[in-house]
């Protein structure tokens, strides 16, 4: 399986993500954000990190970049695009997915270790997980999903909210809750759910050593439904 | 603009440093000469009362490829890798505005590592703050912290560790010290020594604006009541160009196109073409016409003096000059060639046609002033003979719940959550524990760092505190399993003019010496901040250790949170009880007197060695060193970190509970081991004759200090956990 992460100036979860997608299986490609051409891919994804400095607003210097027509082209003709952190922010702003990625609620960056409930596994990346509750790690400053009712709606109504905040039993409330994101939003797809975009980093949780392992159980599953 | 001894003084120099100037360039200076002297002269840059006492620093080592001198340290940690390190102060920009001091402050030091060749791997800090009670101790704390992190995260090197402290010394001069590892293979090292005559002299990286003019000088002064209007000279950091300087220097690095770099610190384009050419024995030719500027007009004077972040001077070799620039034009910063190496060994700067400026180097470096200045010895304070009544009205438990919440012992996730420690997918042990680690990547090795300082100690007894500080460096390090290899200072103190802080100064540096070389722990690298002084009030003396130490397989590593219910947890190192200066003495008895713990080297080194060797035979589950607030904090500690419980034995024989538990004598860490362990430990131990005592054993829940008094782990917990957070949001 043929995976490419894209590198923006200021993308530092490239590195991170090349890692995590080599141990689990994929053949993986770093692309640079002045070429306009994507190698044949499975999967695309856009990582984590500051690009062109969050400038202007997050991802949105990013959105506009060289490479994204290609990722737009990918997206439309049904190619896997996971976008992860300052990736889903990028996402919101080529308007591939809806919704904004506002300041945290407490004005502060957070780094951390939280559960998420996943929502719908009648897609690629969560198809078969034996699990419903992942620990993973999020570590931003603008990762307060919003958008309008009208568009809450329709994420909902399609089941395209794929992951939300919760609490280690899988409650979902207001206390498992760590930037204030609506509905306790941390990823969503778009219709065709062929594009994710969440906050959570599956790629720092990929052994033991490290905050935990349950990206690694995401990665495996992802790459076995691709196959 | 003529110059005069007024305009001298007006930049810090002084009249017999004005006279020396004239003379030895048997002119008067223009302009641009004083300002360029002026910077390269002040105490900042030319360490000029403590260069005769950083000599006698303990720099040598088995594994120290370079010592201090350079942009930072470096030492071997096998296989072709090596460790770059260094920790830097950013004290008086923090004070003035805390979120851009901060941050360029993190900005600098993440910069002389990399300017070596090095990515940076992991990021520490030692921040210290007035009287939590203070008007602007919370404000300073928080833009300090979002500075840290707002630099630190966006370049994507993981925060691993820190320390955090208040006194009320700090009120009108906050501390913000820096420090960063990065890894390099030991074959690619680069230096800043110039090299060849008629080398190019290129320019990269952001563009030159008038921010910070006068940094350095402003670093080497006390502060007074106008000390906000020196806000323009605070620099502004953009840590998103650092990153594109970063992997744009990382990648010219991969050939052998460079000669010499050096980054644009403080005092900028004068310090760093100075630098490479003094330690060259060159001479430099500038046209600063070529210099990219941001600002318009901007003359000679402000380029040369200008700390605007971000920039690094290169001499490469000849004909390599198109591919680098290259590189710089795919990240898309500023590359200019400004000039050329001399045979000279001058400084000769152009502009408009002109020259502006003729100095030989010399004069800059090796001539600028050393002053031996005047210190006093500080004896050890007397021995203050509690009494028995002192006690009478305390409960143990009340005394560890009010230690726990205390601001210098509580718990600081408030401000590690906001920093990005987890980025580089290495980070094996977080904020938190003794010290944070780092895997090698893809290698079985792992770093450990620490950064650790003790003001109290060394201001009632400079000497004992300075030792002190380097063995806390030395047991953090063990405390994780790591081989402590080499520390680095951040030497903080008051004004040198003063023989009261130029004697704490003196005896903190001997101090250091003495236990850093007694334990084979070499200074490789650090930096001086004197003047951390407002309006006649100086800080407490406080040299800032950061300590390295490494683990041959990460799969080793100890953290101190309680493994196993049943274990047992000894003592290790002899407690006597050593209550003055520690934090009971001074928040539960206000005693404020008497001396700091006795530091017995002896006892430090065969101690740490001991356990370490116990950690490699796979003895020890888990270890916490005891240091402020002694043996009952500790304990409780590992205990939260874990929600294990612990049972308390009934010591034999005890003269003093308080002064068991909360004593803060040297030397000593609790170790965890299972019972069926014991016997190997205890015939370790007793061949080393290293004292121990049997504290008690891990339970479930609960720490039972006896059978009427059963403390829950949750409470203790909120004691510890919620001050910060509280104090921060109201």
């Amino acid at each position: 399986m043929k995976s490419s992460v894209i590198i923006f100036p200021g993308s530092n979860c490239d590195r991170d993500m090349d890692v995590a997608l080599k141990k689990f299986g994929f053949k993986n490609t770093m692309v640079w954000h002045n070429d306009d051409k994507l190698p044949k891919s499975d999967l695309i994804v856009l990582p984590g990190g500051f690009s062109y400095g969050d400038y202007l607003r997050c991802g949105s210097i990013a959105g506009k970049s060289k490479i994204i027509n290609s990722v737009i082209d990918f997206a439309k003709t049904g190619g896997l695009v996971l976008g992860i952190c300052n990736g889903f922010q990028i996402l919101t702003e080529t308007g591939l997915l809806p919704g904004v990625l506002l300041q945290n609620k407490n004005i502060e960056f957070i780094c951390k270790n939280v559960f998420v409930k996943i929502n719908d596994k009648n897609n690629k990346y969560f198809n078969k997980i034996n699990k419903e509750i992942l620990e993973l790690h999020i570590a931003h400053n603008e990762g307060n999903y919003f958008c309008t009712n009208d568009e809450l709606k329709m994420l909902e109504d399609n089941d395209l909210v794929a992951v939300s905040y919760c609490d280690e039993k899988g409650e979902v409330n207001e206390k498992s809750n760590p930037n204030g994101a609506l509905q306790n939003i941390a990823g969503i797809f778009n219709k065709e759910k062929n594009i994710l975009g969440m906050m959570p980093h599956p790629e720092r949780m990929i052994d033991k050593y490290l905050s935990g392992e349950d990206g690694s159980i995401f990665f495996k599953n992802l790459i076995n439904n691709i196959k | 603009m003529l110059v005069n001894e007024k305009i001298a003084i007006e930049h810090g120099l002084k009249s017999d440093e004005y006279k020396k100037i004239c003379q030895l360039l048997k002119r008067t200076p223009n302009i641009t000469e004083l300002g360029i002297f002026s910077a390269m002269w002040n105490e900042h840059c030319s360490y000029k009362s403590s260069r005769r006492h950083l000599k006698n620093l303990h720099t040598k080592g088995k594994k120290v490829i370079q010592g201090p001198g350079e942009n930072a340290g470096v030492i071997d940690i096998g296989d072709d890798d090596a460790i770059v390190f260094k920790i830097e102060s950013h004290n008086h920009p923090s004070f003035i505005e805390p979120y851009q001091g901060a941050a360029t402050g993190v900005g600098g030091i993440m910069r002389d590592v990399f300017t070596m060749g090095a990515r940076p791997i992991a990021n520490l800090n030692s921040i210290h703050f007035g009287s939590p009670q203070h008007k602007k101790t919370k404000n300073l704390l928080r833009g300090v912290v979002k500075g840290i992190g707002g630099y630190g995260n966006c370049i994507g090197v993981p925060t691993i560790a820190g320390q955090t402290s208040f006194d009320e010394s700090y009120n009108g001069n906050i501390l913000v010290n820096a420090m960063t590892l990065g890894l390099v293979n030991k074959k690619k090292i680069f230096y800043s020594k110039a090299a060849g005559i008629n080398k190019p002299v290129i320019y990269v990286g952001s563009k030159t604006g008038r921010d910070g003019i006068h940094g350095a000088s402003m670093a080497s002064a006390v502060f007074d009541d106008k000390i906000e209007e020196k806000k323009p000279t605070v620099q502004v950091g953009d840590p998103f160009t650092e990153k594109l300087l970063l992997e744009a220097c990382l990648e010219l690095m991969a050939d052998d196109s460079i000669i010499s770099i050096q980054d644009m610190g403080a005092a900028g384009l004068t310090s760093s073409s100075v630098e490479m050419a003094s330690k060259g024995k060159l001479g430099i030719e500038l046209n600063l016409n070529k210099v990219p500027c941001r600002e318009e007009k901007m003359n000679p004077y402000e380029i040369m003096l200008s700390e605007s972040q971000e920039r690094m001077l290169i001499v490469l070799e000849n004909g390599k000059e198109e591919k680098a620039k290259k590189i710089f034009d795919k990240w898309d910063l500023d590359f200019a060639i400004i000039g050329k190496t001399t045979n000279s060994k001058k400084i000769e700067l152009y502009f408009d046609d002109k020259k502006v400026c003729d100095i030989p180097v010399d004069f800059l470096a090796e001539n600028a002033p050393v002053y031996d200045r005047k210190w006093k010895k500080i004896k050890l304070p007397q021995s203050i003979k509690f009494k028995k009544q002192d006690f009478k009205a305390l409960k143990i438990e009340d005394c560890l719940k009010k230690l726990l919440s205390h601001p210098n012992i509580c718990d600081k996730q408030w401000i590690w959550d906001q920093y990005d420690h987890t980025v580089m997918g290495d980070t094996i042990q977080k904020p938190g524990g003794d010290s944070g680690v780092v895997r090698i990547h893809g290698t079985s090795k792992a770093v450990a760092a620490s950064v650790d300082s003790s003001a109290l100690y060394c201001f009632a007894h400079p000497l004992s505190g300075g030792k002190q500080i380097v063995c806390e460096s030395w047991r953090n390090l063990i405390s994780v399993g790591s081989e402590p290899i080499a520390i680095t200072n951040c030497l903080n103190f008051g004004n040198p003019e003063k023989e009261k802080n130029m004697g704490e100064f003196v005896e903190c540096v001997q101090g250091i010496s003495e236990a850093s070389k007694y334990l084979d722990f070499p200074v490789v690298s650090g930096n001086v901040s004197f003047y951390n002084e407002t309006k006649d009030k100086g800080i407490k003396p406080t040299p800032s250790i950061g300590g390295v130490g490494i683990i041959k397989d990460y799969k080793n590593m100890i953290s101190m949170g309680l493994k196993n219910s049943g274990n047992i947890v000894l003592v290790i190192g002899k407690t006597i009880g050593h209550l003055e200066q520690s934090i009971f003495a001074r928040e539960i008895l206000s005693e404020k007197k008497g001396p700091p713990p006795e530091i017995n080297l002896f006892n430090e080194k065969n101690n740490g060695l001991t356990v370490l060797k116990m950690i490699n035979e796979n003895l020890v589950e888990s270890c916490h060193d005891i240091s402020l607030g002694g043996i009952l904090v500790a304990i409780s500690k590992m205990c939260i970190k874990s929600k294990k419980g612990f049972k308390l034995n009934q010591l034999k024989g005890l003269v003093n509970k308080f002064e068991y538990f909360f004593g803060e004598d040297q030397a000593r860490y609790l170790i965890e081991i299972s019972k069926e362990n014991l016997p190997k430990v205890d015939k370790i131990l007793k061949q080393n004759s290293v004292h121990y005592d049997e504290l008690g054993s891990v339970i479930d829940k609960n720490i039972e200090l006896s059978d009427e008094i059963k403390l829950s782990i949750d409470d203790l917990e909120k004691n510890y956990k919620n001050w910060l957070r509280r104090y921060m949001l109201n």
